[in-house]
């Protein structure tokens, strides 16, 4: 496959940047579309330039470090797939692709396509946690969970944190995240005493950090690698008023 | 915390300690009016150790980006990986290892003469992370590779081919080698040091396994 890239340069934090054409001839479609960008980088550094930096980590779609803007989608035209899961086959001979980092205010570009997303860390930070007892491990089934909770909690649960949830969504907003979080640990027994602490700490780290507010838009769905419902963003919003409503609960 | 300049400050000491023992349920946490002893002195040895080591790596850094040779850092990376999957992998042999080890060794002095690697050091630079790691992976691949050659019985999932029964399978040599081995580091282009610790059975014997 013959391919042109168009992807955003930016030597540093405060680089303005640019979008540069590169042309790759010789691209398997078997290749992935990280592979792909380790071919152009092997050309870019023999002839002595900066390769593009990108991240990666479990190229598996499990570990949720690599995240690009493809043709203007989050993770590219596949559906439910991370980056690291886009094969070459999905584009056509001659095609020109766009490459872009996340777009997105809290996300400052630290170089080339590659962002700084510890503002969601700072999310998890704030309440994406539960107390437990230290010392030795309960009995497996000590705290019984019902088996649709514990089904609902896995779907939230699968959230690998890309963010692509924020890049995708018109207003920079991280409410898919943080809902799933929310709601992974408000369904099961062992996240009930920090519920409502934890859904107003989540709140107000998510806008402290400058995300969006939702507006039920769903394109956060549409781009999330793991297919999180929106119904988590409706929970969390629940959380939320009911711990407004009942402070000392 | 209770702190007045008129008090006994060890006393005040000994009832912050107290109290926040008993407010943690019996973890005992490093006392507040300890934290700034542990500062300088942590400081101290920090400032001590600090110099040589940081001049090391930064020497390091500045050779690898002052080559500027002809060879990708993936390109070495990737023939390194190929020596040991030929010659060091699930099925190894005395000559292999050995061949290995010179393979390795010579893959080593092109990397340092003949790699390319771009950018700076004053900014993210993967490259530069990459490199290092690669760096590093020749040093690893020559241990794997003495402790493969070292280890004159065929064990675990490691089949050294002259370590066989008359019908093929692994033969186990446990008068030699019961024991855990770790390998002590002493400088870049130095024999490892080995240790031994023996493993020693009260109840099982050990025994040749079947794999058939």
């Amino acid at each position: 496959m013959k391919i042109t890239l168009r992807i955003w340069r930016q030597q540093h934090r405060e680089d303005a940047g640019r979008m540069v054409t590169y042309h790759l001839d010789d691209i398997s479609p078997d290749m992935s579309f990280l592979e792909m960008l380790d071919v152009l980088n092997e050309q870019l550094m023999l002839s002595g330039d900066d390769p593009v930096a990108f991240d990666s980590a479990c190229r598996e779609g499990i570990c949720g470090a690599c995240g690009l803007v493809i043709n203007g989608i989050a993770h590219g035209p596949q559906a439910a797939i991370a980056t690291c899961q886009l094969q070459m086959r999905s584009f056509r001979d001659g095609d020109v692709i766009d490459v872009e980092p996340w777009r997105a205010k809290p996300f400052p570009v630290l170089k080339d396509l590659v962002v700084d997303r510890s503002a969601l860390d700072r999310i998890i930070q704030a309440g994406g946690y539960i107390s437990a007892p230290t010392g030795s491990a309960p009995d497996a089934h000590a705290t019984l969970v019902a088996k649709t909770a514990a089904d609902r909690a896995f779907d939230a649960a699968v959230c690998i944190g890309c963010g692509a949830c924020v890049a995708a969504c018109p207003n920079g907003s991280a409410m898919l995240f943080a809902g799933a979080k929310v709601t992974h640990l408000g369904l099961l027994p062992q996240g009930q005493a920090e519920r409502n602490a934890r859904a107003l700490a989540v709140i107000d780290q998510h806008n402290a950090e400058g995300f969006g507010a939702c507006t039920q838009i769903g394109e956060c769905t549409a781009a999330c690698p793991k297919s999180i419902q929106l119904d988590v963003i409706s929970r969390f919003d629940r959380d939320v008023l009911f711990a407004l409503l009942h402070p000392d609960a | 915390m209770r702190r007045s300049c008129d008090h006994d400050p060890a006393q005040g000491d000994r009832q912050t300690r107290r109290s926040q023992v008993s407010r943690h349920g019996g973890y005992l946490l490093a006392g507040l009016p300890k934290a700034g002893y542990a500062r300088r002195w942590l400081h101290e040895r920090l400032e001590a150790i600090r110099s040589e080591p940081v001049e090391a790596v930064h020497d390091r850094i500045a050779t690898l980006l002052s080559i500027k040779g002809r060879r990708t850092i993936t390109s070495f990376h990737r023939e390194l990986g190929q020596i040991m999957w030929d010659y060091c992998g699930m099925e190894r042999t005395a000559d292999g290892l050995m061949k290995a080890l010179q393979l390795v060794a010579d893959l080593q002095v092109e990397f340092w003469r003949n790699v390319t690697v771009t950018g700076h050091n004053e900014q993210l630079n993967q490259a530069l992370e990459h490199a290092g790691r690669v760096a590093d992976f020749f040093e690893l691949a020559q241990l794997m590779c003495i402790d493969a050659l070292h280890r004159e019985e065929s064990c675990g999932c490691h089949f050294r081919a002259e370590s066989q029964t008359e019908d093929d399978d692994a033969l186990r040599d446990d008068d030699r080698y019961s024991y855990v081995a770790a390998w002590e580091f002493t400088g870049a282009g130095r024999a490892p040091v080995l240790h031994k610790e023996q493993l020693e059975y009260e109840y099982v014997q050990l025994q040749q396994r079947s794999y058939k």
